[in-house]
């Protein structure tokens, strides 16, 4: 039995089928990719259709509470969320040159392209990791959990604790796949080295993503506590008036700078009547924001790390050259997948960084 | 395989006896690991029934205690646990995947005249995900039982110390059982059809689960993402459907019935198929108004997508939401009524032979039309204001789902018992369980209604002495509903034993399945079958009761009936 | 057959249907129930008329042309337009009828009158508390006849669902709303009030009654009803009905209906649920009553949760409660504690 399921893009399967790969129940190769083609399009209307639950409760939520939106989503950073978007168009990019790879049977094209596509995908995981983490220190969490902004009193330095839990996993993927790299180039295994060297590298630029990271969150605090020290000077009534504990000056870390930033810039805004900021900074206010976020953003990683088991799966079988002019069906099915996936972050990123 | 199909003969008939797909490989793991769908689609009938017979025996043990206004045997807290459990596994492990699963898997690629579905892993796949699925929901069950109802509706599914999450996690992934199961028989359908089976020529069983699969695919994405943020909003306080958070209970029912409501119709589409067939077949006449009845199911299909509203008249929705709702959940009666008057048509100067799998379609009918109409008492907005959440709605939903889902499936499954085992059953012994099942169903229902006026509220463990009497006649008929299913399971466990062998074709049908060996073939057809008139009986002869039905004329691929 | 876990309530029930009721329904109590009541019949009537129609034929179609030697069925009648567009446009003018009946008579149920007569509804599980425009609080309620009365009710945990079969109308409500909903009576009497929406353990025992009054009748039940009870510990028995307390604690020494019992504890030393032990004094009532969660008897770990009373509960009354409990300590009140010996002082037992 000879068959491919390639519909099931997100959930891997393991069987290497060998030439010919047309399964004994289709008629001809055209039938089975169409039949693949059909399926993976109804299963990424699926996925769209579980996307849109939770774009429906983002847009309920926003319409009911904007100013919670607009007080929250200043505490997203939007050069990460810039960066991130950047590195998954590229890594679409790479994708589709992928297909165009297997269908011309370059095969070495096509393992290039998968580890990129592989590579683009951990570093937005890195990334991601530090804005997750960053967050879950400063209590910025779904609404039940959510600590508010002004009463926080102590405030962390460096890096979260849970950045390094979830880093183990990345780093145990280096140390496995570098030793399994070196294993075979030693034994002269041509064929592993193919693969573990991607899946070395992949898992390194989950680390180049967290350095990023670090990097950018960096830079936004300095530019911070550089903007706050000009606002402390011309509007600091703003900070007095309602945060009350924002005129520390100089020894200010920077995340009160960041908070006494929002308040002088979200307090004038503000209409007559409408709800004052310590309301909606909140553990019911404020933190439906972070929900939404945790949830939209949660499973859309879920999403790449699916993505990414089954790139590993192609790139295996790239490597043996299983793909070419007419048989080129999964490359193409998880490209559609990656796409979607990609497509996606493009209507989370505004929706969730750019709505200040 | 362009070529026209232009075999005189129908060859498919003698096939190698060993290569019956029930022995023709053997051991545990050959059905474990089994890609073949007939196998998939028996281990599907085993699981559901269990799950059946399970919920069953739950829903009799609340009927009993039902019998005195006070305390029986069950304290409030055990009923609340036992009624949910028995709607949570009906819906999601017995009626959603009863035929679909089952049935449409056995079916599907042999009334197609393939060889397999289109994605013969993925569809064992589900099969596992069921299980799973099915494994949640027990261990859910043996831990402390969830009280909830099979709703889960927010705030209190955020409250109680019942586990949520494990049954949440079990829908989950029940749900992606249903959805691959969906996806595997749309692609199926469009992509396998052989030469000559144009869309029109399709038989109408198909139609219905094609109609189902569109909703299994669309619908059940957000029961998914819906559950997920249930799980979410219980562990992490989410505060989207928790009012002590913000959130809005409210808004978890538009979320829960976008998809619960749709999944009403996963339920009955594929028995309207069923009864589309079995009403042809045992008729002999071909099925009256076909392209109407195949419209009225994508219809169905489409405005049961626009219709969630109805179940929350009474929540608290903007008054003109409500009456939009209201007016689109009438567009719905309408195909369904047009189903109706066509099986009806269907009748007229047929030759109508009633056997088991014939009063089981007549059943439907009588219990279908009761239950559709008494959806224009829930849809009105008046009427509801009074009958919401009372038994009156417990009425009209089991008349629906069990008069009309569970019946049209036991009809299908005698229908296709001996294509599926070989074995034809007792036929007067399968009459005699119609019967049971038929006046123990009225009389366990018919009384709810009147109690439902009356105001007696549903999920009610004690109730007001007025309403004892009604309700001990609806105990009584539970267990003659019971005693009925008895005597079909032991009719059809006899066949198995003592049946006499079924030939290809014992009823006379023409759809494809009945061209292959009764059981078919691993492989279902060594020759791709003669794609005729699915519901053409003229060219078929009765022969004996070994031959069974066989085609005297030649059939050509090339003759297209039209049925417009 | 027991009773355990019962409301008294039910037990002084009979099985016989409260006067008024047809059939199908029970009294007509409000404006409402005609205008339902007829859709309803006239629903019934149309149903009636196609069931029949459809039975008939099915039992006439399976005995004409049943299967038999000599028969001959005739399979040319596949399909006919005119037959379809019939038996689609019929039903259709049918429903839209329905329909616009159906929104008349929402409409009327949602729009209330101008002048109505206010009653805060607050249902927690499982009990009712109706609060009047003078500040009378009810564990069942009270209205006047031929006068339009509004609920504006408020659910304090889970859903819960306000229904009055004999007025015919229904409303969830909703935790984080207010859910209004209006109705006149026409008919004297008590009728009953259910709790329509699941909410639980006890949800089926979550009724109370609606009394319809005459105008004079109800104005004075008003003012009597606005009185509480001067002796303390009938004040803290008339909260323990009004406030819930009811349908989780017994007065019955070791009866258990969600809570423990009132009787017999206090001054008794329980056993907490992490293993210390607890004295069942006035501090820790006070701090059960405002702080459900923060000490719990042992064996009531998986009981439903106890909402807090913060703020629900003025000082005195929360005194009031506890004299109530500490009156129950022998496991029953007696007419003296009650305060029916109106020259006992009521400090006396402190």
């Amino acid at each position: 039995m000879t068959s491919h399921d390639s519909h099931d893009a997100g959930h891997g399967n393991g069987e290497h089928a060998h030439m010919p790969f047309q399964a004994h129940h289709f008629d001809d190769p055209e039938q089975q990719f169409d039949a693949g083609k059909l399926g993976i399009w109804l299963f990424l209307v699926t996925e769209v259709l579980f996307f849109s639950g939770m774009f429906c409760a983002y847009a309920l939520y926003r319409s009911l509470h904007p100013e919670v939106f607009t007080f929250a989503s200043q505490y997203l950073n939007e050069m990460l969320g810039a960066f991130n978007t950047g590195v998954l168009l590229f890594s679409s990019l790479s994708m589709a040159w992928g297909v165009r790879c297997a269908q011309l049977r370059q095969r070495t094209g096509l393992v290039v392209c998968l580890a990129i596509t592989l590579g683009c995908a951990a570093m937005f995981l890195g990334v991601k990791a530090i804005e997750y983490t960053h967050k879950w220190e400063l209590g910025l969490l779904p609404a039940g959990e959510y600590v508010s902004q002004f009463l926080q009193t102590s405030h962390h330095e460096g890096l979260s604790v849970w950045l390094y839990i979830l880093s183990a996993v990345p780093a145990l993927c280096v140390v496995g796949f570098g030793g399994w790299y070196v294993l075979s180039v030693v034994q002269g295994n041509k064929l592993k080295a193919e693969v573990a060297g991607p899946l070395m590298v992949t898992a390194l630029c989950y680390f180049l993503g967290v350095f990023v990271g670090i990097v950018f969150q960096n830079a936004e605090a300095a530019s911070h506590a550089q903007h706050a020290a000009s606002a402390h000077a011309s509007d600091s009534h703003a900070e007095h008036a309602d945060a009350g504990h924002a005129d520390a000056g100089g020894e200010q870390t920077s995340e009160q700078v960041a908070t006494a930033k929002l308040v002088s810039h979200v307090e004038p805004n503000s209409a007559p009547g409408s709800p004052t900021l310590a309301a909606v900074d909140q553990a019911g206010g404020a933190g439906v924001f972070f929900s939404i976020y945790y949830c939209m953003t949660g499973v859309h990683a879920v999403h790449i790390l699916g993505g990414m088991v089954v790139l590993a799966w192609l790139l295996v079988r790239a490597t043996k050259d299983h793909f070419n002019e007419e048989y080129f069906g999964p490359v193409d099915y998880v490209g559609l997948y990656w796409h979607l996936v990609d497509l996606i972050w493009i209507y989370l990123f505004p929706l969730l960084y750019l709505i200040k | 395989m362009s070529a026209v199909i232009t075999q005189p003969t129908h060859s498919h008939y003698e096939s190698n006896e060993a290569d019956n797909f029930l022995i023709s490989s053997k051991g545990v793991l050959s059905w474990a690991l089994t890609l073949d769908h007939k196998r998939i689609g028996l281990m599907y009938l085993v699981g559901v029934m269990s799950a059946f017979f399970l919920a069953g025996i739950l829903a009799l043990v609340l009927r009993t205690e039902l019998m005195t206004p006070d305390q029986w045997f069950l304290t409030t807290q055990q009923y609340n646990q036992v009624f949910t459990l028995h709607g949570a596994i009906m819906v999601f492990l017995f009626i959603i995947p009863s035929v679909p699963a089952a049935l449409g898997n056995f079916l599907v690629p042999v009334m197609l005249g393939a060889k397999d579905v289109a994605f013969p892993r993925l569809n064992l796949g589900s099969f596992y995900l069921w299980v799973s699925g099915a494994i949640f929901f027990l261990s859910a069950m043996l831990y402390t039982g969830l009280d909830t109802g099979w709703t889960f509706y927010t705030p209190y599914s955020t409250q109680t110390r019942g586990p949520v999450v494990a049954a949440t996690m079990g829908v989950f992934v029940l749900g992606f059982s249903s959805i691959f199961t969906g996806l595997n028989f749309i692609v199926t359908i469009n992509t396998m059809r052989p030469p000559g089976m144009s869309w029109f020529k399709m038989p109408l069983f198909l139609w219905a689960t094609y109609a189902t699969s569109i909703i299994q695919v669309l619908a059940t994405p957000v029961l998914g993402i819906t559950v997920l943020l249930l799980a979410a909003e219980r562990v992490f306080h989410i505060g989207i459907f928790d009012p002590q958070f913000n959130g809005d209970p409210v808004v978890f029912q538009h979320f829960f019935w976008f998809y619960s409501h749709p999944a009403v119709y996963i339920m009955i589409l594929p028995g309207m198929g069923i009864i589309s067939e079995l009403m042809s077949v045992h008729c002999h006449k071909s099925i009256f108004g076909y392209r109407f009845i195949a419209y009225s199911s994508i219809a169905i299909a489409l405005f049961g997508f626009l219709v969630w509203g109805h179940h929350m008249f009474t929540s608290g929705m903007a008054e003109v939401t409500t009456i939009v709702f209201s007016a689109l959940t009438f567009t719905v009666s309408i195909p369904s009524a047009i189903k109706v008057f066509n099986w009806l048509a269907t009748m007229y100067k047929g030759t109508v032979q009633l056997n088991t799998p014939m009063c089981y379609a007549l059943s439907f009918i009588f219990l279908f039309t009761i239950g559709g109409l008494t959806g224009l008492w829930l849809g009105a907005l008046s009427t509801d204001r009074h009958l919401h959440d009372t038994y009156f709605v417990v009425a009209h939903f089991h008349y629906v789902m069990v008069g009309g889902t569970l019946v049209g499936f036991l009809g299908g499954i005698f229908h296709w018992w001996p294509k599926m085992t070989g074995k034809m059953f007792n036929d007067f012994w399968g009459i005699v369980s119609c019967w049971f099942v038929f006046v123990g169903f009225n009389l366990t229902f018919l009384p709810q209604f009147v109690m439902g006026s009356r105001g007696m509220p549903r999920r009610y463990a004690r109730y007001l002495p007025e309403f004892q009497e009604m309700h001990q006649m609806s105990t009584v008929g539970a267990y003659l509903l019971g005693l009925g299913l008895f005597i079909a399971l032991g009719v059809l466990f006899h066949s198995l034993r003592r049946g006499k062998k079924a030939p290809p074709n014992p009823w006379g049908a023409a759809t494809l399945e009945w061209q292959c060996a009764s059981p078919p073939p691993y492989y279902n057809f060594e020759t791709p079958p003669t794609v005729n008139d699915p519901y053409d009986y003229t060219p078929l002869v009765y022969r004996d009761a070994e031959r069974g039905w066989e085609y005297v004329q030649p059939v050509t691929a090339s003759k297209h009936v039209s049925h417009s | 057959m027991s009773l355990y876990g019962f409301p008294l309530l039910l037990a002084e029930r009979s099985s016989e249907r409260a006067p008024g009721s047809s059939y199908w329904f029970p009294p007509q109590a409000s404006t409402f129930a005609q205008d339902v009541d007829s859709l309803y019949m006239y629903i019934m009537y149309i149903s009636a008329f196609f069931f029949v129609l459809i039975v008939v034929a099915m039992v006439w179609f399976s005995l004409k042309y049943r299967r038999r030697p000599g028969y001959e069925g005739d399979s040319t009648a596949l399909h006919n337009n005119a037959l379809e567009i019939l038996w689609t446009v019929i039903p259709t003018i049918i429903v839209v009828w329905i329909f616009a009946k159906g929104v008349f008579g929402y409409m009327d149920m949602m729009t209330p009158p101008a002048a109505t007569i206010d009653v805060n509804v607050t249902a927690r599980k499982w009990a009712w508390t109706f609060q009047y425009p003078n500040g009378a609080i009810s564990t069942e309620l009270h209205v006047p006849i031929h006068k339009a009365s509004r609920m504006r009710m408020r659910s304090e945990d889970a859903l819960h669902a306000f229904y009055v079969p004999a007025f015919r109308c229904k409303a969830d409500i909703v935790p984080g709303r207010v859910t209004n909903l209006w109705f006149e009576p026409i008919l004297e009497g008590t009728f009953d009030l259910f709790c329509a929406e699941y909410c639980g353990d006890e949800h089926s025992n979550m009724i109370t009654t609606v009394t319809v009054h005459s105008e004079e009748d109800y104005a004075k039940w008003l003012a009597d009803a606005a009185k509480p009870p001067t002796d303390i510990e009938a004040h803290g028995l008339w909260l323990y009905e009004r406030m819930g307390c009811k349908s989780c604690h017994s007065m019955e020494p070791n009866k258990k209906i969600v809570g423990p019992s009132f009787a017999g504890t206090f001054g008794t030393e329980q056993k907490a649920a992490g293993g210390a032990a607890i004295l069942v004094d006035a501090g820790y009532i006070r701090e059960s009553i405002l702080e459900p969660q923060k000490k719990i008897r042992d064996g009531y770990q998986g009981a439903s949760q106890m909402p807090s009373f913060q703020g629900k509960l003025k000082d005195n009354e929360i005194l009031a409660l506890t004299a109530f409990i500490e009156a129950l300590k022998d496991g029953k009140l007696t007419d003296e504690e009650l305060g029916k010996n109106e020259d006992k002082p009521a400090d006396s037992k402190q």
